[in-house]
């Protein structure tokens, strides 16, 4: 790549950085709440491209890895009195662990089959939770604690969330930009393209399979908990189906395998409903529906191939 | 005793209304190669569309065969303009197609007719009929006869006419189908045209029983997918068979086992899905094998 | 007397891969015409090229008009291909496969039809209910011969018929061929790597090198000559 390249995009991802960091004190508080929303979802949408954009398996049921995080920090901190902050790595690691758990069977399952299972299982799961009712607190759920900056801190709550939010994810994306240049990244963009191919070259599919699930929850139960921290609340209903196939919106719009394509899709998921409901209620669901289909129809690279596309025709030599 | 052989024909009739579903998966999945997340979403839209002609006047039946021509006029549809483009690229771009079409019907559901949940009159009485002392409901009975009776047409239509042939050989082969003259993407098309006609089917079976309201398939669907997955993902046969087996086992697991009742079946739909895929991915009755590398 | 298939500079490829370049032949009604060459000289590709599965350029005519794009189109002008592997539907039954090979004939598939048809080929009577893909070698390319039959085809395109068979069954596949041109009327192209075989059943033949036309001529003029038999056809 030209050095003119490189400089524009160094440029243009410290630009990003800049504006992320002042954002909050050009916006009402409410917005500041809305954006940090967009960061949960940019944290969950980083996790689902792993696994499905890098390592190519299909998951329909990302919002169930979010739910195992988000209850894990509801749990600890409604029944254990855990500070909010520390639950978030714990939710992490017991979503991530409920990752390779089902990472290790989900081996057998390719493609289709996988997309049924996840499918299934995103479906089923707010009966799950509503079951062990002793744990989650069944259908009324649990209500927990306003989230407020720590001591020192002298931010409204909703501009600490935005930091919080933001802050996460970005050691987030650093990690997984450092993960996708590593050797296990290009493995799990090995085994995307073709198992065979590189089971022959030493790399095994199924090691790399099951840790890119394991990522991937990692990543959905850490912003899980940031959702659960956020809204103050869980229910079987914070985590639904709909859920799990907004995430397909976000990161199939970002564009697949694109991590500063989940800025795009994260805002997707958390703005269009909002402007579109001035339509009609039922707006938002039928355009994300039209959205979805016209991108994987006409540009399936998503915002992120586009940008690729834009910047392939400036820099032409 | 009694209360078996009244569970179990309730379950009959639950898995009539599973099998139905899961025959139009399996369908669209032999001759596309493709799971139609969407096709819950489908049969609910199609059965809106049958109240609709109701309130202007239709009857049941007349509504029903209408419903079923327009179901299969928009499967059609459906398939020609969003599938057809995306027939050969990789498996995720066409299911997260299949979840478009989903959040996209399921949105058009709710916009045109609103999210109120709506009674769907049924065209089969609620009087219980007695069979050796067991009270039965005809309804169950006539759902069970309607289901069946719409599987069986298409098993006829596959075995002994030559479109229903052209149809199968296009799924097995379509290279081969071509050399003998088969229009194998139109044969594509009528897949997903009977399937939206059997998802109708379902839809209009269940709606008196659960209540219409814009996602009232969407348990039925998982237990759909269940079914097949439990027959075998390309058998026919299976989906019928898995769907029958699914309703009656979870109607009796239902009524015996306490804590199975309500919406726990979903999570058991679930355990079947996850059981069958990773003991034997094959199904009963099925025929594919997974790769493992 | 026009030509049945007339074939004039046409060109295939695949992708970026350019196969054929500029095949011109010629094949006039009731005869058996033989394609030959070595390994990748174009043989599969030119048939390919005449029932629409490759991309090609160039003129090919059929009774007088240009072929259609599409394989089903050029099925239903009456062009029957069997391909390399045969094309049977291994998962159905040989009647079904039978019956599929008369799709495009409307009242096909009838008794009377699969009659005649069984009559050429006697043991798939027998098996007619069996599934096509526990058929001996032999029986499949039997099945694929029949069911080309089952079309009425004016033109039968037939792809190295003798690929991993025996020699009996090979010569019983060529005497059932020369009796389906004697007493049906077919007009046959048949490419074979089994030189000396094909020219011995047919009356004329052409032989490709790297996607060309190299040699062309009566049947026995080319057993015979030595220097032919030797550059082109290894023997």
């Amino acid at each position: 790549m030209s050095r003119a390249r490189t400089a524009i995009r160094v440029v243009g991802v410290a630009a990003l950085v800049v504006v992320a960091a002042v954002l909050p004190h050009f916006i009402s508080d409410y917005h500041a709440l809305e954006w940090a929303t967009v960061g949960t979802y940019f944290i969950a949408l980083l996790g689902l491209n792993v696994l499905t954009g890098y390592s190519g398996q299909i998951s329909l049921g990302h919002g169930a890895f979010m739910a195992v995080g988000g209850y894990t920090s509801a749990i600890l901190m409604a029944h254990h009195g855990v500070r909010d902050l520390w639950t978030i790595p714990l939710a992490g690691l017991v979503a991530g662990g409920a990752g390779l758990l089902f990472g290790l069977p989900a081996l057998r399952l390719s493609g289709l089959y996988l997309a049924l299972a996840t499918f299934a299982i995103a479906v089923a799961f707010p009966a799950l939770v509503k079951k062990f009712e002793h744990f989650t607190g069944g259908s009324t759920g649990l209500i927990l604690n306003l989230p407020k900056a720590p001591g020192g801190i002298h931010l409204s709550s909703n501009d600490w969330l935005y930091y919080l939010s933001w802050g996460i994810g970005g050691v987030l994306l650093a990690l997984g930009a450092l993960l996708a240049r590593s050797r296990v990244g290009r493995s799990f963009r090995a085994i995307r393209d073709s198992e065979v191919a590189a089971a022959s070259s030493g790399v095994s599919p199924a090691l790399y399979k099951t840790l890119a699930f394991g990522v991937s929850a990692f990543y959905a139960g850490i912003a899980g908990s940031l959702v659960a921290i956020e809204t103050a609340y869980v229910n079987p209903q914070t985590f639904p189906i709909t859920l799990s196939l907004l995430l397909l919106v976000g990161v199939a719009v970002g564009g697949l395998g694109s991590l500063v394509g989940c800025i795009f899709g994260a805002a997707l998921i958390e703005f269009l409903p909002i402007y579109a409901q001035n339509i009609s209620k039922q707006a938002p669901s039928v355009i994300q529906g039209l959205i979805l289909i016209g991108v994987m129809l006409i540009l399936p690279g998503g915002v992120a191939g586009l940008g690729r596309l834009l910047e392939n025709r400036a820099f032409r030599p | 005793m009694a209360e078996f052989w009244q569970q179990v024909v309730a379950g009959l009739a639950s898995g009539g209304i599973y099998a139905s579903l899961a025959l139009a998966v399996v369908l669209i999945y032999r001759s596309t190669g493709v799971i139609n997340f969407a096709q819950g979403e489908m049969a609910t839209f199609a059965t809106y569309l049958a109240l609709t002609f109701m309130n202007h006047g239709f009857s049941f039946w007349p509504a029903f065969w209408l419903t079923l021509a327009c179901a299969f006029v928009g499967g059609v549809a459906i398939e020609r303009v969003v599938i057809r483009p995306v027939e050969n690229r990789p498996v995720l771009t066409v299911v997260i197609v299949t979840i478009g079409l989903l959040i996209l019907i399921n949105g058009l559901t709710s916009w045109i007719w609103g999210g109120a949940v709506r009674k769907f009159p049924s065209p089969f009485s609620t009087r219980p009929i007695h069979v050796a002392g067991v009270a039965f409901s005809i309804q169950d009975i006539g759902i069970i006869g309607v289901c069946l009776t719409a599987v069986v047409v298409l098993g006829l239509f596959f075995r002994f006419t030559k479109l229903g042939l052209a149809l199968r050989a296009a799924a097995l082969n379509p290279g081969a189908s071509r050399l003998v003259g088969v229009r194998v993407s139109w044969m594509l098309a009528l897949g997903w045209g009977l399937a939206a006609a059997l998802g109708a089917v379902s839809g209009m079976m269940v709606a008196p029983v659960v209540f219409l309201d814009p996602n009232m398939m969407q348990g039925i669907l998982l237990y759909a997918l269940a079914a097949a997955v439990l027959g075998g993902i390309d058998s026919p046969l299976g989906a019928v068979v898995g769907g029958l087996t699914l309703g009656v086992l979870l109607n009796l697991l239902g009524t015996y086992v306490s804590t199975l009742g309500g919406e726990m079946r979903l999570v058991a739909g679930l355990a079947v899905i996850l059981a069958v895929l990773i003991v034997r991915p094959a199904g009963l009755l099925g025929k594919t094998a997974v790769r493992r590398v | 007397m026009t030509a049945l298939l007339e074939l004039r500079e046409v060109e295939a490829s695949y992708g970026p891969v350019k196969a054929l370049h500029g095949v011109s032949l010629e094949v006039a009604e009731g005869e058996i015409v033989a394609v030959l060459g070595a390994n990748g000289a174009g043989k599969t590709t030119t048939l390919r090229a005449v029932s629409g599965t490759v991309r090609r350029g160039g003129e090919l005519l059929f009774a007088g008009s240009p072929l259609p794009r599409s394989p089903e189109s050029v099925a239903r002008r009456g062009i029957a291909h069997v391909p390399e592997g045969r094309g049977t539907f291994a998962d159905l039954s040989v009647r079904d496969n039978l019956r599929l090979g008369a799709y495009t004939r409307r009242g096909g598939g009838s008794r009377d039809d699969l009659r005649r048809v069984y009559a050429f080929f006697p043991r798939l009577e027998e098996r007619r209910d069996q599934q096509a893909g526990t058929l001996s070698g032999g029986e499949q390319q039997m099945l694929a011969l029949a069911r080309a039959l089952m079309a009425r085809p004016r033109l039968l395109l037939l792809d190295e018929p003798s690929l991993g068979l025996a020699p009996l069954v090979v010569a019983e596949i060529f005497a059932t061929l020369a009796r389906m041109n004697a007493e049906e009327g077919v007009t046959v192209v048949v490419v074979e790597q089994n030189a000396n075989l094909a020219l011995s059943s047919s009356a004329r033949a052409y032989v490709l090198e790297v996607g060309r036309v190299a040699v062309a001529g009566p049947s026995d003029e080319l057993r015979k000559a030595e220097s032919v038999r030797r550059s082109y056809l290894g023997y």
